[in-house]
């Protein structure tokens, strides 16, 4: 029962039992937030380094809040300010690091099996922020949260992924959470956007266009296309994909009466979706980005509370 | 080589020739770097007797692919050190590709390997760049390089893109009967892939190289070679398809040969985040470290099980006609990176014949056929007519094989300077014992 | 079964009982208190905050606002826990400022459970006092607590097994001592 890793480096290997036992933890993280005083002292003494080789001020923001909730002492280094730009490898910096004994390292990496170097290497908790097209598990776990607010996270429930999921850690670490916990999963991607072979790993539907995919979903997950990819030759313009993608109040007609709206930001509005719906009822975009922080709370409370 | 006549004779071993078609005991007479006499029992008086009962003695295996990174790389290894796990894992010969710094592009380089490797165990073959600095612009002076020593050109670790350029390479260089090794590669498909296009990239956000990256550029080697009526040897086959190209290409008439890698022929894209035999390795390895182990990166990357199955019946039929290994050598410390920011390349030199007779032991190759793909083929493909077989007058150039010896694949007891294995720690029954160039015994375990 | 039996302190009636009395004490001490409020300590001290709740209500009209704390992120031995704490939801739905707070708890033992809730009620607000009530007082205290309400007080060695069982979380109202080794394999109640 309950979560007994080292590391959290993925949802693809997490169990149902694991799943639900950090989102059940963080439901009651959520609680601290609503305090006049958000602090408890669950982490006091212990060295939580957020350690980003990409930028994402978001991400490494809500971890820094997390810990800091936890009353852990957050240490941030990011690329811009390391020794990375003086071209020290990964693991010269990751030793240096675990010479100043830290309980847990948060890593947020461009390449694939970033924290995964990390973690094979060092005694700390090694959490992963992001590993290139990857894994991004606290976000797929937040997301869950999220659902879970105003769904049955079981089977029988549909959530909808749209856009690029090739390049996509969020699409990859929702997948595997949502079909580990027997929920249906809808993928939609422009076929220059979508991984060959991906209904060979995982229990998915995938659907040609949008609108396949929106029928009958309870959740909508919109992923952000990253502009800085045109030149990629994936499609022709902001403005095709905007008409044939994009997510805007005629398409998400499509969906259940009931569904909700999801984006793990940045936004590109009027892109993949309209501010329309964006900022509309059924957008829980925001309790998102508020989930973050719960759910990392608990993340670092199962990894932190194990150090002898 | 040596100052006198040195006698040598080989008793009771059983010899597997392919050159020959022979497969039995004989004693195997050694004078003067060249075999003398083979007969089933032999007894003249020698400088040295070795009984070898129990054990096999093969002609000594030739790698048509090595990359030994002398000059210019020699942290990585050195020809010295490379000629030393040639010979530790059977090798007699190995041709030796031209991306060093600077590329063996011109005479002087070829003669500076070839001065280098005058002091190394196994005879060492310099292979020239086809375009000079391997920029795909300007040919070298290939009359200047076979002078020199080149025995083939290739451009290997890129593909020479501009499509007139290779026509005219290959019909400068059989001029010389010197073929050309061509590494088959679409730059834009196969762009900053990092492993196979198929599950393991899909399922790990991992950019795939498509076989298509290669395929594409096979068909089109395949098909200047059949216009010009030139012989073509195509570099590391990866997958299905390419096979199927060369097979087809062979049936037409095209002289087009193949190589494989073990790598290849062993494992598949799943070693990339699962390596299939994790029980063998080290228990204090963590299992994140078997994951993105950056020694199953190398191009063409490990395809799919699909395609290894086709690689090994190929091999089996002869569409592939020879195994090389692509010794690729690197540092630890450059492995020891992102899988993104490692170089591709493994080390093969020291485990290749090993493997070969585990093909033999899952029954996928005869031990004539090994002894073909590892020594006579490659020897034809690169017109050596002194090696390749054991008949009399041909180089005293031979392994001798204790095929029950078992073993634990071990980087640390390498003789390269490099540990970039992807099979370290797999346990392979059959052994290199005692290696032997020009009737010297270069290498005994 | 049979050993729990040898070993009972209380059944279902006497703990009733205590529990009134308790509760008048509480309401005579704390006439005049305006802020008068409840807070049960995570699993069976909420179990006792309600029934005082009840008593308090039929007794004498006060309805007390009721608390829920679970002190899991306070404790001091976070790191040493062999198993892993299942974390559950803290639920304070009033004012802490200037309060009189009952803190409620089932077994009072070395006193690291009240100080971590103490730690944890500060954190909501600033009561005007704290106040504690315990079913049950086994002694063997670490830190310099003392309960302002104890129910039965039960001197036992720290080899000794106290056991609070109540009825909404395990079936029935019991409360029994037992030496640890016949009770091996079952968690510790109390802190």
């Amino acid at each position: 029962m309950g979560f007994k890793r080292k590391d959290l480096l993925g949802t693809r290997d997490l169990s149902a039992v694991e799943i639900r036992t950090l989102l059940e933890s963080a439901e009651s993280f959520k609680e601290i937030a609503e305090r006049p005083l958000k602090k408890v002292p669950a982490l006091r003494g212990k060295t939580v380094v957020n350690l980003f080789f990409e930028p994402s001020t978001r991400t490494r923001t809500s971890f820094e809040i997390a810990a800091k909730r936890l009353s852990a002492d957050a240490v941030n280094m990011s690329a811009a300010t390391s020794s990375v730009v003086k071209g020290e490898s990964l693991i010269d910096t990751v030793d240096n690091i675990q010479a100043m004994a830290p309980d847990i390292v948060v890593i947020r990496h461009r390449y694939v099996g970033a924290a995964h170097l990390i973690a094979g290497r060092i005694g700390a908790s090694v959490i992963n922020a992001g590993d290139g097209a990857n894994e991004h598990p606290t976000q797929a776990l937040l997301d869950l949260l999220t659902i879970a607010e105003h769904k049955k996270l079981e089977p029988g429930l549909t959530v909808a992924i749209i856009g690029d999921i090739a390049h996509s850690r969020v699409a990859r670490s929702n997948i595997w959470a949502l079909t580990t916990l027997g929920v249906t999963v809808k993928v939609c991607a422009p076929p220059t956007m979508l991984p060959r072979g991906l209904e060979e790993i995982a229990e998915i539907c995938v659907c040609r266009r949008p609108e396949e995919a929106l029928v009958g979903a309870d959740v909508v997950m919109m992923l952000r296309i990253q502009l800085e990819r045109q030149d990629r030759l994936l499609f022709p313009s902001i403005r095709d994909y905007a008409r044939i993608f994009g997510l805007n109040r005629r398409r998400l007609e499509l969906a259940r009466p009931d569904a909700i709206v999801m984006h793990p930001g940045p936004m590109n509005r009027g892109v993949e979706i309209t501010s329309e719906v964006a900022d509309g009822e059924r957008s829980v975009i925001l309790n998102q980005v508020s989930n973050g922080v719960a759910l990392r709370m608990a993340v670092l409370f199962f990894l932190g509370g194990q150090g002898a | 080589m040596s100052e006198k006549l040195f006698s040598l004779l080989l008793k009771n071993g059983r010899l597997i020739d392919a050159g020959q078609n022979l497969d039995g005991n004989f004693d195997i007479f050694l004078v003067d770097g060249k075999v003398r006499e083979l007969a089933p029992t032999l007894s003249v008086t020698v400088d040295q007797v070795i009984d070898l009962k129990g054990l096999w003695v093969l002609p000594g295996a030739i790698d048509l692919h090595v990359h030994l990174r002398e000059p210019g790389f020699e942290y990585k290894e050195t020809i010295l050190s490379g000629a030393r796990a040639a010979v530790a894992g059977g090798f007699t010969s190995v041709a030796c590709m031209a991306n060093t710094n600077p590329v063996n592009d011109s005479a002087t380089v070829t003669r500076f390997i070839l001065e280098q490797a005058r002091s190394a165990p196994a005879k060492v073959l310099p292979i020239a760049a086809i375009s000079q600095g391997m920029q795909g612009e300007i040919l070298v002076e290939m009359g200047d390089l076979v002078e020199a020593g080149a025995v083939a050109f290739s451009d290997d670790g890129k593909t020479v893109p501009n499509s007139k350029l290779l026509r005219h390479a290959m019909e400068y260089s059989s001029l010389f009967e010197k073929p050309l090794f061509c590494h088959c590669q679409d730059n834009a498909l196969f762009a900053d892939g990092l492993v196979h296009e198929g599950v393991i990239s899909a399922a790990h956000g991992l950019a795939g190289i498509p076989p298509l990256a290669e395929e594409i550029d096979i068909a089109r080697t395949i098909m200047l070679a059949e216009y010009l009526k030139v012989p073509v040897h195509i570099c590391h086959l990866s997958t299905r398809g390419g096979v199927e190209l060369v097979k087809a290409a062979k049936a037409r008439g095209v002289r087009v040969t193949a190589e494989a890698t073990p790598h290849h022929l062993f494992l598949d894209e799943r070693a990339v985040v699962d390596l299939e035999y994790r029980e063998a390795l080290d228990e204090n390895l963590k299992p994140s470290m078997l994951c993105y182990n950056t020694n199953t990166k190398m191009s063409p990357p490990l395809r799919s099980a699909e395609d290894v199955a086709a690689l090994r019946q190929a091999l089996a039929e002869g569409t592939i006609d020879a195994i090389a290994t692509d010794h690729a050598p690197h540092e630890a410390t450059e492995k020891a990176v992102e899988y993104g920011l490692a170089p591709f390349g493994v080390v093969g030199l020291e485990t290749a014949l090993s493997l070969a007779l585990r093909l033999v032991q899952e029954g996928v190759l005869t031990p004539l056929q090994l002894v073909a793909r590892m020594s006579s083929a490659p020897a034809e493909i690169l017109g050596l007519k002194d090696r390749g077989s054991l008949a009399p007058g041909m180089a005293a150039d031979l392994m001798i094989v204790d095929p029950e010896r078992e073993w634990v694949v071990d980087p640390g007891k390498f003789y390269s300077l490099a540990r970039n294995t992807p099979f370290a720690g797999w346990c392979l029954k059959g052994q290199v014992v005692k290696t032997i160039v020009d009737g010297q015994i270069v290498f005994s375990l | 079964m049979s050993q729990i039996v040898e070993n009972k302190i209380c059944d279902s009636q006497e703990m009733g009982l205590i529990l009134a009395r308790i509760a008048e004490e509480i309401v005579a001490r704390n006439q005049g208190h305006q802020k008068l409020a409840l807070v049960g300590i995570l699993t069976r001290g909420v179990c006792l905050a309600r029934r005082l709740q009840r008593i308090i209500k039929d007794r004498s009209g006060r309805e007390l606002p009721l608390g829920i704390l679970d002190i899991t992120l306070y404790r001091d031995d976070l790191s040493h826990a062999t198993h892993h704490p299942v974390l559950r939801k803290t639920e304070i739905p009033f004012s802490l400022d200037d309060a009189t707070v009952i803190l409620v708890d089932d077994v009072l033992y070395t006193g690291r459970t009240v100080r971590s809730a103490m730690d944890g009620l500060i954190d909501f607000g600033r009561p005007q006092s704290i106040q504690l009530a315990v079913l049950v007082d086994r002694g063997c205290r670490e830190l310099p607590i003392a309960a302002d309400y104890v129910g039965i007080e039960v001197p036992a060695s720290p080899q000794d097994r106290v056991m609070v069982r109540v009825e909404e979380s395990d079936g029935f109202d019991l409360v029994t001592v037992n030496p640890r080794s016949s009770f091996e394999g079952e968690s510790a109640n109390g802190i």
